[in-house]
């Protein structure tokens, strides 16, 4: 490319963004090219230029800690949470504290949430939220389960609350959402090991800091939700409110919050879906229940076990994700003046009259109060014997040993010798010229940077192997998902029951991958980019077919009438429609996969996963700070690239 | 003035009554479990001691690394298992910041080091030396190690020095470290299938002897000081050239508040010491025998009465 252009490259208004980027781009492949004459500092910053970050951090947190007194503040809300976590906990599975009277035998809760169903959406509903819990009983995880759901029914109200309560926050100060804003998006991507040590220092190991954990990761959406739904409540209605003289209290709570119902709805549906994505992560710090069972069980390698658990907490994620879909869905009833309150409230006391009788019942018949451990009907030994002969057959053998050699030879090795080739500063002239290309200057400049914080922080080769990873693991998913999508939203037979799978897939505890990936292919990147790989395909399936299911029908219609063929009108209406949305499931690929890289740690990486795990055994917070950080920089400089391009053709198309 | 006396007076007497008494505070005695039948299994066994005893226990699930900063913090009160190998590190450091001391050492010993399921013998028949196994290195050689044989080590945080003693000795081996003891026994189980030779990081006491009989590969014997001198361990210019100690501590932890809340219960930690047949029949409840560990530990107590019992009679 035209090397002379580079002296100019101080924004001349003449130049275009993509004329820039290419330059940026160009300057970035000749800096490899000419990699053996480049000084030292371009290649790698040098260690002494690397400043002790880690220990002004781990000075900082004492500081904060211990001077400042936060603990004694974060301790006092954590006695907070333990009395509520307490109450829940005696009710469910009868633990030794106030108010002494669970457990609340089985058969009353699944009664319940059998009524409960049915007042959302009919039939099917209960038999899905009674079938459910009903299961969890049979199979014998019924104590388990409890002891899950004792922190989840805690944490997720307290995240719906606050994020709430932030959410109006952040849509009537426009500079608090200035400040919020960041603070979420870090909170999102930052890798799930930086939390464990802070959350078991400041919170108290046990429940409280599993709480506290699942709320922090849980309450993002929650607030974005709100404040989304909020901003979108038309003008009429606001209007309306004014005339009949509402307060400002009053225009909250009837006019605004209930406007906007259908958004906060949504984000207590991803509250829910996010608390549950965390019941094994945090079994780590004292989360009692299904996630500390299933990491013994996996410890012991009982995968059939391990996979029972994991369908309970399938099962109870789809449960309460569809309950609260059809809370989205179920408009507010109505009643005619003057009817009997027995008959407004019939649902509420078709619950109440079953849970007491459940409840009498229990008194006599023991099985219906707790199921004892050799009534249960759990196949865990059978599953076991299914898998092992399914990881023992020897085709199966053959297919990954030749593509754990193939990959490993031909692709992976090579890819990452030359990432981690490649002198810093390319990279990160690279990524600004992407920023470039997509946002001009200022994303330039903030993708750019990131990558260059890196850099200094002298976690660089580290870093660029988690790249490798989430990289590869994306193109796999891409070159596999992709296509799968578009055949699924073309026929609407297929698109459910794959939509059913994503589901699945998604909330299926992502631990339970790894046994299955390290028996194929043995511990090295294939089982890890495996193990992303299932995790990262789901998104991308999921906006594909949802982006090309909404291509407006008129458009279709008119691709029909112009006489175009169906690989035309995919090709040339369809795709180019719904690339938008397919690039925000590309973007939600690439965030699962840096979530999962650090996850694969448990399989064996040399990444930063791997440094990350090793500081929780010095117990340094700063160091473990400093990478989770490098983690959450390179999560957010590709979410920002993608996603201004995303806007960017979205505006372009007159879509969304 | 007189009304402080009062005050003080009455909490002398409040405080020697206590004292005297020696009661055990009510609340309950925190116990950590981590991931590993034996640790889960013995803590419950002590659990169900100190309930023998009158003291309320509850356990709660935590990583094995980050429970010594709970323990010096005193949101948990002991720690059961302190493996000399892979949790040392951490319960120095906690040692050195104070809050948590050593409250005894269970007869057991443990071992950790390079290990091999016994079907790794019949192709290459010269183990458990490691010179023999040196020679047959090809045999444990994979795409992502070339020619050399791969040893599958443990978890980085376990901190062992696997690859400087293959610096040391001049092994033709590259160490690749397993994220968790999940992730070795998936490579054995799998290996299992197709009798297929690996040598991997394992440890004793240990359901895995239970389930794959295997044995350690034999490594020129420890000697003190090997890790820092050179002079130690057959290569003269290189340290870690030696195997890791075959007797390694197991020890117990108590968070130092311990003795003054739960005095008698203190007492009984000190006493208790497990051996190695021990711990493997408690991990073998629950791995091969398939009982929840709370029923494993109350079958354990039930056949073992003579074993614990004089713990909770004495001081």
């Amino acid at each position: 490319m035209a090397v002379a252009d580079i002296p100019a490259l101080p924004v001349r208004q003449a130049l275009d963004r993509p004329k820039v980027a290419t330059i940026l781009f160009a300057v970035a492949i000749l800096l490899a090219v000419v990699k053996p004459l480049l000084p030292g500092f371009l290649i790698r910053v040098p260690d002494a230029a690397v400043l002790p970050y880690q220990d002004w951090l781990q000075w900082f947190f004492d500081f904060v800690k211990d001077d400042l007194g936060l603990i004694h503040v974060t301790r006092g809300i954590s006695a907070g949470l333990e009395w509520l976590l307490d109450i829940t906990a005696n009710l469910l599975y009868g633990k030794h504290r106030w108010p002494y009277i669970g457990p609340i035998p089985w058969t009353a809760i699944a009664a319940v949430a059998a009524v409960i169903g049915y007042g959302l959406s009919g039939w099917r509903m209960a038999a899905l939220a009674g079938g459910a819990f009903v299961w969890v009983a049979l199979i014998g995880q019924w104590e388990l389960t409890m002891e899950t759901m004792s922190v989840i029914t805690v944490a997720a109200p307290v995240a719906v609350l606050l994020g709430l309560v932030l959410g109006i926050l952040a849509w009537k100060f426009a500079r608090f959402e200035a400040v919020l804003k960041p603070i979420l998006a870090i909170f999102q991507t930052l890798p799930f090991f930086t939390y464990l040590l802070p959350a078991v220092i400041f919170f108290k190991v046990g429940p409280t800091a599993g709480c506290v954990a699942t709320i922090v990761y849980a309450i993002p959406p929650m607030v974005l939700m709100t404040s989304l739904g909020l901003k979108k409540v038309s003008n009429e209605v606001v209007e309306a409110g004014h005339m009949s003289g509402s307060t400002r209290w009053q225009m909250l709570r009837h006019v605004y919050v209930p406007a906007a119902r259908t958004e906060i709805l949504v984000g207590v549906n991803q509250v829910i879906m996010l608390s549950l994505a965390m019941v094994v992560l945090t079994a780590f710090i004292g989360m009692p229940g299904l996630g500390a069972k299933l990491l013994s069980l996996m410890n012991s390698l009982k995968l059939g076990r391990s996979f029972e658990i994991g369908v309970t907490i399938v099962l109870i994620a789809v449960t309460l994700d569809r309950c609260s879909k059809a809370w989205v869905v179920k408009q507010p009833e109505h009643f005619e003046r003057g009817t009997p309150w027995w008959q407004r409230n019939k649902l509420l006391l078709i619950g109440i009259a079953a849970f007491v009788g459940c409840i009498i019942l229990a008194q006599f018949v023991q099985v219906a109060d707790h199921i004892k451990r050799n009534q249960d009907l759990s196949m865990g030994g059978e599953i076991d014997d299914v898998i092992r002969a399914i990881l023992a057959n020897d085709a199966i053998n053959a297919v990954t040993g030749w593509l754990r050699w193939f990959l490993i030879t031909w692709v992976l090795i090579p890819f990452r010798n030359a990432i981690l080739w490649l002198p810093s500063a390319t990279v990160i002239l690279a990524v600004a010229a992407a920023g470039w290309y997509v946002g001009g200057r200022r994303s330039a400049l903030l993708a750019g940077s990131f990558f260059a914080v890196i850099a200094l922080t002298g976690w660089w080769d580290r870093s660029m192997i988690t790249v490798y990873a989430v990289i590869s693991a994306v193109i796999l998913a891409t070159m596999i998902g992709l296509p799968l999508g578009i055949l699924a939203a073309r026929r609407k037979k297929w698109s459910e029951p794959i939509l059913l799978v994503c589901d699945t897939a998604q909330t299926f505890p992502s631990f339970i991958y790894l046994i299955p990936a390290i028996m194929l292919f043995g511990v090295n990147d294939v089982a890890v980019i495996f193990a992303i790989f299932i995790f990262a395909t789901v998104p991308l399936m999921r906006y594909t077919i949802e982006g090309i299911r909404a291509v407006p029908e008129e458009l279709i219609e008119a691709a029909d009438m112009s006489g175009a063929t169906r690989s035309q009108k995919l090709w040339k209406v369809q795709i180019p429609l719904a690339l938008p949305t397919m690039a925000v499931g590309f973007n939600q690929a690439i965030m699962f996969a840096f979530f999962m890289v650090i996850i694969a740690a448990f399989i064996g990486t040399q990444d930063l996963g791997q440094e990350l795990q090793k500081t929780l055994a010095g117990n340094e917070l700063g160091k473990n700070f400093v990478l989770g950080m490098c983690v959450a920089l390179m999560a957010l400089a590709f979410d920002h690239i993608i996603m201004r391009w995303s806007a960017a053709r979205r505006k372009a198309l007159g879509v969304g | 003035m007189r009304f402080a006396a009062t005050v003080s007076l009455a909490a002398l007497v409040a405080a020697s009554a206590t004292v005297s008494n020696a009661a055990d505070s009510s609340d309950p005695i925190i116990i950590p479990i981590h991931n590993w039948s034996s640790q889960i299994v013995m803590s419950h066994v002590v659990g169900q001691i100190f309930e023998s005893m009158g003291n309320n226990v509850e356990f709660v699930t935590t990583d094995s690394q980050a429970v010594y900063e709970s323990v010096r913090l005193g949101d948990v009160t002991l720690e059961l298992e302190v493996w000399e190998g892979a949790f040392g590190a951490s319960f120095r450091s906690a040692l050195e910041k104070g809050g948590l001391h050593d409250a005894g050492t269970h007869n057991a010993v443990t071992r950790e080091d390079w290990w091999y399921p016994m079907w790794t013998k019949e192709s290459c028949p010269g183990l458990p030396d490691w010179q023999a196994l040196n020679e047959c290195a090809a045999l444990f050689a994979t795409p992502e190690t070339g020619d050399k044989g791969r040893f599958l080590g443990g978890p980085v945080d376990w901190l062992k020095h696997d690859q400087e003693r293959v610096d040391g000795l001049g092994m033709n081996f590259v160490v690749v470290n397993a994220g968790s003891a999940a992730a070795l026994w998936a490579e054995i189980g799998a290996a299992e299938a197709d009798k297929k030779p690996v040598v991997v990081f394992n440890w004793t006491p240990n359901f895995a002897e239970a389930v794959w009989p295997g044995e350690f590969v034999e490594f020129p014997a420890w000697e003190e000081g090997c890790n820092e001198d050179p002079s130690k361990g057959p290569n003269p210019d290189a340290t870690y050239d030696c195997g890791n100690p075959a007797n390694g501590y197991l020890k117990i932890a108590a968070w130092d508040g311990m003795k003054e809340k739960w005095p008698a219960a203190y007492g009984t930690l000190t006493q208790i010491s497990f051996t190695n047949p021990q711990i493997a029949e408690m991990a073998k409840l629950v791995d091969i025998d398939e009982m929840e560990p709370e029923d494993a530990a109350a079958a354990w107590l039930e056949a073992n009465e003579d074993v614990w019992k004089p713990w909770t009679g004495g001081s």
